[in-house]
């Protein structure tokens, strides 16, 4: 996500960019499992750069979004006090808010959290209403990034993973797994592997301390149940668990947040994934009639700084950014900027592009035309997501290609509907043959 | 927009029942739509010899059964490649496909066959990791018999219900190791002898009273770890096969106005196959997770009938009804409600089933009152029925059927 929008940020500036990524797809890393909501920044913590970043990060969705051809559901947030305690924490969530610019962001009433979301259980004692806190498209949005990074003359190497790098005469050479390549400025932004990388730089200032997010998605129809996203009133930790709509027409429960030291294995847990459930049913009762469509785990590469860590290592020619938490979906952009001012400070200048390349992203947001309305359209993949022939071979094709059966996923929610791929997984094997890493296409004898 | 006499969704062996009963009674505004290339259904990737004792007197594949089952359905306008996307009150139905794009028709009556799925790995909110190769048995037959794909060289296949030996014949088809068929409960949810010859046939491992804990493996399946006998083991294998758990597919009917029965996840119907809105019709496993192709068959064809008595005006109307309750350890019941006076359903039965295992006494009480039972020792996903000829009256208030367990 922070590589993407980097990737963009500086090749609209007129460097020569190559994206280097391990996996075998771009967002296989921290990125793929996220919430998917755009902040505000509202309960950020007031002055840090994880507030600027993502206050910035809105402003520039919003004003880019239709030149990428990114979807926007306002939905708004609600956020729900459900104990006299959570209540009277409300006055000093607003008063955070608009000492963070979010001006408005203001206390509802009992009555008129019912009124808005007559769904919730009774025993809600009152909210904070968030207007602008929306839902985006999580992966179309960091891909239509990287594809007009690339449309200004971007490269992007996948499963090419950075073993390690000498810097001298104020040249970089990288060891990476595709053999060693060349460098005047290296920007970290490794995620769940950044302490590992930064410390091809320097000793490495902050710890990866992976955490890990479980959600539970439900059916379509379960979305009809709110309006805005139903979030918790925070605790020290985490901002906790929330209920929200995606821009695919599901319903989000989730996530929980569970440290650990693995950087790979984001398991699931079924007693987790139940207590989850249980929870989104507290908030929602209606729930209970609704079925599970998938459930999924993320992991934030979280350091025990609570604020993103984005910095230049002058003397390096090394630009950090790291300790990208939930907020990275939409802090990217911000984060991209600042990088680019940092890069402006301390490397030289960047020539912003007069006019950036307009990107299409094919549309997955259930509340716009899908393109299976338009006739010729192939054949009909996916039929729980509508997925036609024609975006999955899209998505085979192009620039950035799908490289897995994640990466498929993401860009087109092929086998991500009610069904998981019972109906199609067979007829997309038999359309990918041989070009998704990891999916066997071997014929019968 | 187009209107029908009768518009049928979905091209299995209950939609093409209904459609040939309904062409043979002499209705010729008739469509039929299907989301597959060619009609046949579920059938279509079934290669195993199963099918067709019950409606053409002798065993099928199940390629052959689904071929069968549209040339005796030629002639009828069959439109494949078809997605519904939508229905609407008073038989309204909007499709897509690939080459014409958006539509909408209507038919007087409408008939939802759109089947069953099976449940995959994610609603079952199994622990562990998320990757490739896991997988339903319903996908792998596609792989293996309409791809002609491997997807996975040694598998475990979870559940025990009929659809999992299908499942283990499918395996050895695509010349894929069977590892393990496990089963958490005690015994086989399928009939004797299905085991048996699974193990003595088949040669693969059935174990009963084993818990699937998690799967693992980063990119593609290394192994499951299961409990049995109170340990922790992990069996290696690159493939693990979901199988069983169906569930009525209801995509479209989940967001549409149309009741839906929280027991079967189907459509509520009257005893008439009639649902909510009376301008739909409802018949094979969209009504009951799962039944062989043989009952959706003989449903298809009995729904027909009431849509043909339904478009001669000789159908009695949907006004005033009586619902039919099961409760625990019963899952479902249907159909869901009587219209009465229910003076013209006596030939036909209520079929439940049950959640659990059970004995005791099948009790169906009318207002308080027993009216009968039969002792009786009941088991998941076994065939349960009730004769509706039982109800003397048609003035009660309430019907319920229980479970009185001893």
């Amino acid at each position: 996500m922070v590589g993407c929008a980097l990737f963009r940020r500086f090749c609209l500036g007129g460097l020569k960019t190559v994206l280097l990524e391990r996996g075998a797809d771009i967002l296989s890393g921290a990125s793929k499992g996220n919430s998917a909501m755009l902040h505000t920044g509202f309960d950020a913590p007031p002055g840090s750069l994880e507030h600027a970043c993502i206050q910035a990060g809105h402003a520039e969705y919003l004003a880019v979004r239709e030149s990428l051809g990114l979807p926007l559901l306002e939905t708004g947030g609600l956020m729900v006090a459900w104990s006299e305690e959570e209540l009277a924490r409300l006055p000093a969530v607003v008063a955070q808010a608009h000492r963070n610019g979010v001006l408005d962001v203001v206390q509802v009433g009992a009555e008129e959290v019912r009124r808005r979301e007559p769904n919730l259980a009774p025993n809600a004692l009152g909210g904070v209403s968030v207007p602008l806190e929306h839902i985006i498209d999580p992966w179309s949005a960091p891909l239509a990034y990287a594809l007009q990074a690339m449309a200004h003359g971007g490269e992007v190497r996948r499963g090419c993973e950075v073993n390690g790098g000498d810097f001298a005469d104020g040249q970089w050479r990288l060891a990476t797994s595709q053999g060693p390549l060349a460098a005047r400025i290296v920007v970290n932004a490794a995620g769940l592997q950044g302490d590992l990388v930064e410390a091809i730089a320097r000793a490495s200032p902050f710890a990866i301390r992976p955490r890990k997010g479980q959600f539970v998605v439900f059916d379509k129809p379960a979305a009809r149940l709110i309006t805005a996203s139903i979030m918790p009133v925070p605790s020290e930790r985490t901002k906790g668990v929330m209920v929200a709509r995606t821009i695919f027409g599901n319903l989000l429960v989730g996530p929980t947040a569970e440290d650990q030291d693995d950087r790979a294995h984001a398991t699931l847990d079924q007693g987790q994934l139940e207590a989850l459930i249980a929870r989104g049913q507290r908030m929602l009762p209606a729930l209970a009639g609704e079925s599970v469509n998938a459930a999924y785990a993320g992991l934030r590469p979280a350091t025990d700084s609570k604020d993103y860590i984005v910095e230049a290592v002058a003397e390096a020619n090394w630009i950090t950014a790291a300790g990208i938490r939930s907020t990275g979906l939409t802090g990217a952009l911000g984060i991209a900027r600042h990088a680019a001012a940092l890069y402006e400070r301390h490397f030289g200048r960047l020539e912003e592009a007069p006019s950036p390349a307009r990107i299409s992203m094919p549309n997955l947001a259930e509340h716009l035309p899908r393109p299976c309305l338009a006739a010729g359209y192939g054949e009909m993949v996916c039929h729980c997501e509508l997925v036609t022939r024609t975006e999955i071979e899209q998505a085979l094709g192009g620039p950035l290609p799908a490289r897995d059966v994640g990466g498929l996923k993401r860009r087109t929610r092929a086998m991500m509907g009610r069904c998981q791929g019972f109906y199609c997984s067979a007829r997309i094997a038999a359309l990918a043959k041989g070009r998704l890493v990891g999916l066997s296409t071997e014929s019968l004898p | 927009m187009s209107h029908h006499d009768v518009v049928i969704l979905g091209a299995g062996p209950a939609g093409l029942a209904a459609a040939t009963r309904l062409a043979a009674l002499g209705i010729k505004d008739l469509v039929v739509l299907d989301r597959e290339s060619e009609p046949g259904g579920v059938p279509r990737h079934c290669g195993h010899v199963a099918f067709g004792l019950r409606e053409f007197h002798r065993p099928m594949s199940g390629p052959a059964y689904a071929r069968r089952l549209a040339e005796a359905a030629a002639g009828i306008d069959i439109r494949t490649r078809m997605t519904v996307t939508a229905i609407e009150p008073g038989g309204r139905v909007h499709v897509v496909h690939p080459d014409s794009g958006p539509a909408t028709l209507s038919g007087r009556a409408v008939l939802l066959a759109f089947g069953v799925r099976e449940t995959p790995r994610s609603t079952q909110l199994v622990s562990g990791d998320r990757p490739v190769g896991v997988t339903t048995t319903g996908a792998l037959q596609q792989f293996v018999y309409l791809s002609r794909i491997r997807p996975f060289r040694r598998a475990v296949v979870v559940g025990s219900e009929l659809v999992a030996f299908s499942a283990l014949l499918t395996l050895r088809h695509g010349g894929i190791e069977a590892a393990a068929m496990i089963e958490e409960g005690p015994r086989i949810t399928a009939r004797r002898p299905a085991d048996w010859v699974a193990r003595l046939a088949l040669g693969v491992p059935v174990l009963t009273g084993t818990k699937l804990l998690a799967i693992r493996g980063l990119d593609r399946v290394e192994a499951v770890e299961i409990e049995r006998d109170g340990r922790r083991q992990a069996i290696a294998c690159d493939g693990v096969v979901f199988t069983g758990r169906f569930r009525p597919e209801t995509a479209i009917l989940a967001g549409s106005h149309l009741e839906i029965d929280r027991g079967s996840g189907g459509p509520a119907i009257d005893q008439h196959w009639r649902c909510s809105d009376p301008a739909f019709f409802a018949a094979g496993n969209l009504l009951h997770p799962v039944e062989t192709a043989g009952v959706a068959w003989a449903e298809g064809r009995a729904a027909a009938d009431a849509i043909a008595a339904f478009l001669a005006g000789t159908l009695p109307p949907a006004a005033s009804t009586l619902a039919v309750k099961a409760t625990a350890p019963l899952k479902y019941i249907y159909p869901q409600r009587l219209s009465l006076p229910a003076a013209a359903i006596s030939p036909l039965l209520f079929k439940l089933r049950t959640a659990r295992a059970a004995k005791g006494n099948l009790r169906l009480v009318a207002d308080g009152r027993l009216l009968w039972r039969r002792r009786m020792t009941i088991l998941p996903e076994r065939r349960l029925s009730l004769p509706l000829s039982r109800i003397p009256r048609a003035d009660v208030s309430s019907l319920s059927v229980e479970f009185e367990e001893i």
